[in-house]
């Protein structure tokens, strides 16, 4: 088990928003969680990374208990952070943001440099001294994803990485997404685009009013005609 | 009306331009700790008011060493530092989640506790240095004299601007101190320490102020109060370049000193008001300053 989040409680302000949400990404998985806006999904994936961290329950990390650390040290173990309105530095260009991402990969083993995250994202390479404020939509998604590769991640929070996206560039990301998980990275990926998450992911969550509802396979979720009109038919 | 000797207008130029780099000095380090922290620091004034104070003290310890101003500059401005970087530290820090009245509050309150601090120890008093050996000339520039020191500040501020702004676009610290101002959260979740990048950025921009205060000793008169003129001055430098614009403060600066400069010559008892109605104007038509970019929440 690489993160298992037990039973945590999360609140914003006054205003609850988990209510004792457990769930297991396990190495190499693509996990999805699914869900209406407003259910909980980002909230989970910001107490994982400590933003904003859980009144009670439990986050353990590759077996080390994380629930209290500070963001910066979650980084630092590992866990990569894609928030979902992309947030890139807008007055740096596309080389500054990936540059002060560099984190060391003696811990993760990972080997992230500038070169690879252009063969992943060969539509940033040409761009790199554009400042972040001037790409498109779909780029700074993709900076976004590269910029917290270079700090080298054993594992994805991807936060709604199809929100606003043209279909083809939303086609293309999932290439990119599928290219990730190849080459074995484990990612947690929230949407609301189910159609787009599930052809990615092994398993899925979904939430309702931040309790998990259903978890399970993919598979079994496809078959279960039940529970796709429940929780995902609009 | 007969025009002035232009050699005259050259010197009351120059003038103006070495009180523009100290207020250069001083108003980009407020600024950058604005930029990046997000509080205004009253405080800045003091630091610069401590950096003069402890240059004094330092100079009456090494007088016997032959180069005694630069090791009392040298002393003072790291000190300012150290005091500015342990305040935030172990103070300053707990205040972020804070309102900003609480911050405003804060730094006001240094502003007076390290103004009595200075007077019990200094006393209330004018202290005065003199001018380190080697710049203790002046020169002839068109029949008029100049003191050789402050060509010295004059060239010595577009050296540090210039280094200041090679740290902040060609060095990755620099480029991080960039990110911090846009998003900090972000940074964070990078891996980036973000409280400890905030005592270093508050320790850089207090030793600048340190530094201010350090290298004007020689040539102002070290008093009480000097803390609250200069941060007057600087935060109408900050207002008309532009919070948080390096280039601004610059060009901020400048204006001031000139304007100081040859408003005294037109009208000297009302110097000060034409860099007030400058600033009204500047604050109406570009709320955000010359150079400055509208503030976004």
């Amino acid at each position: 088990m690489i993160l298992e989040v037990t039973d945590i409680y999360t609140s914003y302000g006054l205003s609850q928003i988990l209510f004792g949400v457990s769930l297991k990404v396990e190495t190499g998985e693509v996990v999805s969680l699914l869900g209406r806006n407003g259910v909980g999904k980002t909230t989970t994936l910001r107490s994982i990374m400590g933003l904003t961290p859980p009144h009670s329950g439990s986050i353990t990390w590759k077996g080390k208990e994380i629930a209290r650390k500070l963001p910066h040290q979650i980084a630092r173990m590992g866990i990569g952070f894609v928030p979902e309105d992309r947030r890139i530095f807008s007055d740096l260009t596309v080389w500054e943001n990936l540059d002060v991402a560099i984190k060391s990969a003696k811990k993760t083993g990972q080997g992230w440099t500038m070169e690879r995250v252009f063969e992943l994202f060969p539509a940033l390479k040409p761009i790199q001294k554009r400042r972040g404020g001037y790409l498109s939509g779909g780029e700074q998604q993709m900076l976004t994803i590269a910029r917290t590769l270079m700090g080298n991640p054993n594992l994805l929070l991807l936060d709604e990485p199809s929100e606003g996206l043209a279909p083809i560039v939303v086609h293309q990301l999932g290439n990119q997404i599928m290219k990730l998980r190849q080459e074995g990275m484990t990612i947690l990926l929230c949407e609301q685009n189910a159609r787009f998450s599930l052809q990615l992911s092994d398993r899925l969550y979904i939430l309702e009013k931040g309790v998990v509802r259903y978890r399970g396979s993919v598979a079994d979720f496809r078959k279960d005609e039940e529970a796709y009109k429940t929780y995902l038919a609009l | 009306m007969q025009l002035p000797d232009p050699s005259f207008l050259l010197i009351q130029c120059l003038s103006g331009l070495t009180y523009a780099m100290f207020l250069f000095l001083i108003a980009s380090g407020l600024s950058l700790i604005f930029g990046i922290l997000r509080v205004l620091n009253f405080a800045h004034g003091s630091f610069y008011m401590l950096g003069a104070y402890l240059t004094y003290q330092f100079v009456s310890y090494f007088i016997n060493s032959p180069a005694y101003f630069w090791w009392a500059v040298l002393f003072a401005s790291v000190s300012v530092a150290l005091i500015g970087g342990i305040i935030e530290m172990l103070l300053l820090s707990r205040l972020y989640v804070r309102e900003e009245l609480n911050q405003l509050l804060f730094t006001y309150a240094l502003v007076l506790i390290l103004g009595d601090f200075a007077k019990i120890i200094w006393g209330t008093g004018q202290l005065s240095i003199s001018r380190p050996a080697i710049l203790k000339g002046a020169v002839q520039i068109f029949g008029q004299y100049f003191p050789e020191y402050n060509i010295f500040i004059i060239l010595l501020g577009p050296g540090i601007a210039l280094l200041f702004w090679l740290i902040m676009t060609h060095t990755r610290w620099g480029r991080i101190i960039r990110a911090a101002a846009l998003d900090r959260e972000m940074l964070g979740t990078l891996g980036v320490n973000v409280s400890w990048l905030f005592t270093v950025v508050f320790t850089i921009g207090a030793w600048m102020a340190g530094l201010g205060g350090a290298l004007v000793a020689p040539i102002a008169a070290i008093v009480p109060g000097m803390d609250v003129e200069i941060i007057i001055s600087a935060f109408i430098v900050v207002v008309i370049g532009g919070l948080g614009s390096f280039w601004g403060t610059l060009l901020g600066a400048v204006i001031l000193g000139q304007v100081i400069s040859f408003g005294i010559l037109v009208l000297p008892r009302l110097s000060m008001v034409f860099i007030y109605i400058l600033m009204a104007v500047v604050l109406i038509l570009r709320p955000w300053g010359l150079l400055g970019k509208p503030l976004k929440r």
